[in-house]
């Protein structure tokens, strides 16, 4: 039982590290571009949230199966397929939670405004360098929501995990699929013990979400 | 000192683009040194001329400091590296750093030093208030800490915006001896935005008039200009057009102060 939590865990955090990373230059760009093209990228962005996960798995299966052109350049490297395998799980959970990243950050980027952006401008400082040294410290909740939300949405997927993960122990057997299988296999209470402590996970991280945003309001002028 | 300083060629600005509805045409030039006010009413573009002249914004036209082009047809030097301090009209510190990480942040940035932090914290008064969280300032202080994070950027042109118009009157007279002494600290040309005639009649030793997105040089009495200075007066306060008169005196009226306000140099 410990290894599906901490492959669970590991899941979770390798997917949250990624993810901040791959959506921060998109939440930049759709906060700072005026482009026509800006709202439809947002839109694919957060297609996630309402494609049913199923979806999401069957394509994300086809596009990391053997077959599939995008695997083409992996085959030189002897992977012929990253289905069912650890990394194409974090793949796949990243796809699953993308919106979860990019719109918190998006938020935050936005609400920093242009005036701070510009006196860092007038002080010298690089585009670069402002990103780094205003926009991504002024933007510090929201990357604690996103990275809380992300973790969370990922520990609770079932659906897109079950579709390219399998369920292989010690290597995609995460624990919304193995509470399925001890339901199926009338093991409750196996079952009470984890689904009871992803009741307590669950409270705890929107009891933070609530306190961050709290925060939030009150330190705004 | 003065006069050899106003040979030497400072601001060129020709702008003549349009942003929405608004056309800005604008030819002037600033001096070298001094203190050069830029007054016009509400909307006539002063923030745009200024905001354009930082890099922040970008009509066409062609601007170059001290013989250096910043601006002509597709070329366009960013706002960082030109060499200009800020002020903007509501102080915009960043809310992430303390007022010394503030003070700190244009220093930190800047190429070489001309003035330190010692001079410009004794100056403005600011040591008591280092430590302290942008957001626990009242307004004055908020602004005084802008203009000492504008001259710690090393500017060679110090542009400010309206820097007293979103405070009250004592935050005013709080910050005004300072503006008047600027010129003790740093020999930089200073462009200052400003729509009040008192304002620019005690701090400026020239003025450009502003209206309708055109500047005009400051009008002499019964020359070109003043038909249109006199339609800009229009319902204006007693004390405004004193403020104006008084403006008008130091920036034209005697030739003698023409190149340089009484004991402003």
């Amino acid at each position: 039982m410990w290894e599906v939590v901490r492959l669970t865990i590991e899941l979770a955090g390798l997917t949250t590290v990624l993810l901040l990373i791959l959506a921060t230059p998109i939440a930049w760009w759709l906060a700072r571009s005026r482009r026509w093209w800006r709202e439809p990228v947002a839109a694919i962005a957060a297609l996630p949230v309402v494609l049913p996960p199923t979806v999401l798995g069957f394509y994300l299966l086809i596009a990391l199966g053997p077959a599939s052109p995008l695997m083409a350049p992996l085959h030189l490297f002897g992977v012929r397929t990253l289905a069912f395998t650890f990394t194409g799980l974090v793949i796949g959970s990243m796809v699953y939670s993308l919106p979860f990243a990019v719109q918190p950050l998006r938020n935050a980027f936005e609400a920093i405004g242009d005036r701070p952006l510009e006196a860092a401008a007038t002080l010298r400082a690089s585009p670069f360098d402002t990103f780094v040294s205003v926009a991504l410290p002024q933007a510090r909740r929201g990357f604690l929501a996103a990275a809380i939300l992300v973790f969370a949405h990922t520990v609770g997927e079932f659906g897109v995990v079950l579709m390219i993960g399998g369920s292989i122990p010690g290597r995609t057997q995460v624990v919304s699929i193995r509470i399925y299988e001890l339901v199926e296999a009338l093991k409750y209470d196996q079952a009470h013990l984890l689904a009871g402590g992803l009741v307590l996970f669950a409270f705890l991280v929107m009891l933070s979400m609530l306190l961050i945003e709290r925060r939030v309001g009150r330190l705004q002028p | 000192m003065k006069d050899a300083a106003s040979a030497t060629p400072g601001l060129s600005a020709r702008f003549d683009g349009r942003q929405g509805a608004f056309h800005l045409r604008a030819a002037f030039d600033v001096p070298a040194s001094g203190f050069t006010a830029l007054f016009g009413p509400s909307g006539s573009g002063k923030t745009t001329v200024l905001r354009c002249i930082a890099g922040l914004q970008r009509l066409e036209g062609r601007l170059s400091f001290r013989g250096e082009v910043w601006q002509d047809g597709a070329r366009f030097t960013p706002p960082h590296l030109r060499p200009v301090g800020y002020v903007f009209q509501e102080p915009s510190l960043l809310a992430h750093l303390s007022v010394k990480g503030n003070l700190e942040f244009g220093l930190k940035r800047a190429r070489q030093v001309r003035i330190g932090m010692d001079e410009v914290i004794g100056f403005l008064g600011l040591q008591p208030l280092l430590g302290r969280s942008t957001l626990r300032l009242s307004g004055g202080e908020r602004q005084r800490v802008a203009i000492g994070r504008a001259l710690l950027s090393q500017p060679e042109l110090l542009l400010m915006d309206e820097p007293l118009a979103s405070l009250d009157a004592e935050a005013k007279s709080e910050i005004l001896p300072y503006l008047e002494r600027l010129h003790q600290l740093m020999a930089i040309p200073i462009l200052y935005v400003s729509h009040d005639a008192a304002e620019v009649a005690r701090l400026a030793d020239r003025v450009l008039l502003m209206r309708g997105g055109q500047v005009e040089p400051a009008p002499q009495p019964g020359g070109p200009g003043g038909e249109a200075a006199a339609d800009a007066l229009e319902g204006a306060g007693c004390e405004r057009i004193l403020g104006l008169a008084l403006a008008a005196l130091a920036a034209g009226l005697e030739p003698a102060k023409l190149s340089g306000g009484p004991s402003k140099a």
